[in-house]
């Protein structure tokens, strides 16, 4: 496979959270010896997945599925266990800090809660100026301030409300103004994580118009995180559906929710609830999300899934194309 | 034999050091045993304020300022405190959005259980703890015997929402008010939740006031809609007309605004600015400084109700009045 004309390239990422606390934590008797355990959550578990250029990729899937680690160990900011991350061919994820300077101003973060992601105690300008300070040293302050002008009136903020702080903003704004943030920096690739969970709807719609637009007019590529299915099915091409720090299902938007293979997906396609479709039936799961310190054996689905035979409990599906794109993880996928 | 619930004009202040500012403006609605009312807006626009009216937990500096609330015959806003609590969490019960709140996370589900019953009915403790254990399985929380000896964190979030759920009904309410009942849960968890809500209305005779955003949630659940913009019902209506067939312009925004009615990458309808804060609401309608058919008349004159689409509907707005006529 090559990794060249993909923009970014993820091969068996694994992410685990050592929870363990301290010594003591972890000391317990058993049989009268000491033993000594260590308590992980397994948060990713060997996701391979690759993003086109000026594609959108939507990652959906519930609370605690390893969405936003997945985000996060991407752009660096948590460290893998293992695997390996390509951004355009380039192996990013044993880079060093200094290395990896140029690459972060390539790939941009937006993150879900306005009113956590933006520092109360900095001006919007102050805001909007400091990466592109920190990325262009050499730059003059007049070039800064243009720069600034210029992104708050792609976002729709007045540049006259530069010197204003965030509490003066209302949610929407504040979305607004850190998505003028990450576009400050001529960013390639961003990586939205559920940036329109928090606002009403004739804002979010605000929001993901404006996204929208700055995918035509910057070329963009964006990863796009939310649990929210409806918004996944009108922004993304593809969408890779998550389960439990796995990938169940990746297909191209239409393909996947026309189609869908796995049953976890398609339990989770039924259970949208959609405008003005009253006689819905939903697929009914069995019991509850496992919790990702104690991994079910075999695919991590198979305790809730209606179709489960015996080797879903022994052997871990691989995540393999059946046709045009449609990549899914299930020893059964099409049981009925 | 009246409807079982009768809001009339209702008008809630919150009174500050500046001045009353007014929250709800002159809402009515009504509903019927087993009929199933959805109050939808954005936030800010009024919908919890009235869930709380209603039961009378609207803390200082907040009172009814006006109107009627009419509950199975009776005028609830002219209860007093001692009166309401033999109504309130006893034949209505309220559900709100966060579970982990609503539950007291250093008692047991048992004790809170209790506690509820023992508030409302002379009963022994065993016999509200049989209780207790019936409501549980009702709302199909597995081994229930257990679970009541646990405490809330050891529940998950719909697990929790289902516990929620059971001391609602624990003492057969005849209404009760869900404010955003499964917006803190995923989507699986939500169908199942609305499902569960559904069908104890059908079975336990209740009617049921849901408070949300979702659009989405509401016209799968709901008979009638309500929409709600700063303080005052837009458009009320059978969820089939609203849903399909909406008049009013916001309500005509919202449903546009809705990823997922429309082409997939096109563009979304876009409401331009956003709901006004209390301080600051518009002269005349509310609406008009957002509204595309904005005409004079909508800056000076509040839009009074009128029934419009062969009296299906009903919508506050100058706009459609006139073309209609």
């Amino acid at each position: 496979m090559s990794t060249i004309n993909r923009l970014l390239t993820i091969k068996n990422l694994v992410k685990h959270f050592d929870i363990s606390g301290g010594l003591l934590d972890q000391l317990t008797i058993e049989n009268r010896h000491i033993i000594r355990k260590r308590t992980t959550v397994k948060a990713l578990n060997d996701i391979s997945l690759s993003i086109m250029p000026r594609e959108t990729l939507g990652i959906v899937g519930e609370s605690g599925c390893g969405k936003s680690t997945l985000a996060r160990t991407v752009l660096g900011l948590y460290p893998p266990n293992s695997g390996e991350i390509y951004y355009q061919g380039k192996r990013i994820d044993t880079l060093t800090s200094q290395e990896m300077l140029p690459y972060r101003k390539k790939m941009q973060m937006i993150f879900q809660d306005p009113y956590a992601s933006l520092n109360p105690r900095m001006t919007v300008k102050r805001t909007l100026e400091e990466p592109v300070y920190f990325h262009n040293k050499s730059i003059t302050s007049q070039e800064v301030e243009e720069k600034v002008a210029d992104v708050m009136k792609q976002v729709g903020v007045d540049p006259k409300w530069s010197d204003r702080y965030p509490h003066e903003f209302s949610g929407g704004q504040r979305q607004r103004i850190s998505i003028a943030r990450a576009l400050t920096v001529n960013p390639e690739f961003v990586i939205a994580d559920e940036p329109v969970s928090a606002l009403d709807v004739s804002i979010q719609a605000q929001i993901l118009n404006l996204l929208m637009d700055a995918q035509e007019n910057h070329g963009l590529t964006y990863m796009f995180i939310t649990h929210d299915l409806a918004v996944v099915k009108h922004i993304s091409s593809r969408v890779a559906v998550m389960y439990l720090g796995m990938i169940c299902e990746l297909a191209p938007t239409r393909e996947l929710f026309e189609s869908p293979r796995h049953p976890y997906t398609r339990a989770l396609l039924s259970a949208i609830p959609e405008l003005g479709k009253r006689d819905y039936k939903h697929i009914k799961l069995k019991g509850e999300v496992p919790t990702p310190i104690y991994l079910p054996s075999g695919c991590v689905f198979h305790g809730r899934c209606l179709y489960a035979r015996d080797i879903c409990s022994q052997e871990i599906p691989p995540l393999e194309e059946s046709d045009n794109n449609h990549h899914v993880a299930c020893f059964f996928p099409e049981a009925e | 034999m009246g409807h079982l619930l009768e809001v009339n004009d209702l008008e809630v202040k919150f009174a500050l050091r500046f001045g009353d500012l007014t929250a709800i403006n002159g809402i009515s609605f009504t509903l019927d045993k087993k009929e199933k009312l959805g109050l939808v807006g954005e936030s800010g626009a009024g919908k919890s304020v009235t869930g709380f009216a209603i039961i009378n937990l609207l803390s200082k500096p907040g009172y009814i300022s006006g109107g009627k609330i009419l509950f199975e015959g009776q005028e609830l806003n002219k209860f007093s405190d001692e009166e309401i609590r033999k109504i309130r969490g006893n034949r209505i019960s309220m559900i709100f959005q966060d579970p982990m709140m609503t539950l007291n996370p250093v008692l047991t589900i048992c004790t809170q259980m209790i506690e509820t019953v023992r508030a409302h009915q002379d009963v022994s403790k065993a016999d509200a703890i049989d209780l207790a254990i019936e409501k549980l399985r009702k709302v199909y929380i597995p081994s229930p015997e257990k679970r009541l000896y646990q405490y809330p964190h050891e529940c998950s979030g719909g697990m929790r929402q289902r516990i929620v759920i059971a001391i609602a009904m624990l003492t057969n309410p005849g209404l009760i008010i869900a404010d955003e009942p499964s917006t803190a849960l995923d989507v699986t968890i939500q169908a199942g939740i609305m499902d569960l809500l559904l069908e104890l209305c059908e079975t336990e005779d209740m009617g049921l006031i849901l408070i949300t955003h979702d659009l989405a949630v509401v016209s799968q659940v709901t008979e009638k809609i309500s929409v709600m913009y700063a303080g005052k019902i837009v458009e009320t209506g059978p969820t089939d007309n609203i849903i399909n067939n909406p008049q009013h312009p916001y309500t005509k925004g919202l449903i546009k605004a809705i990823p997922g009615s429309l082409e997939a990458g096109s563009r979304l309808n876009q409401i331009p600015g956003m709901m006004p804060t209390l301080t600051d609401i518009p002269q005349g309608c509310a609406f008009h400084p957002r509204c595309e058919f904005s005409r004079p008349i909508c800056e000076t004159e509040s839009p009074v109700p009128v029934s419009v689409n062969d009296h299906k509907q009903t919508i506050a707005c100058h706009v459609l009045e006139k073309n209609l006529s």
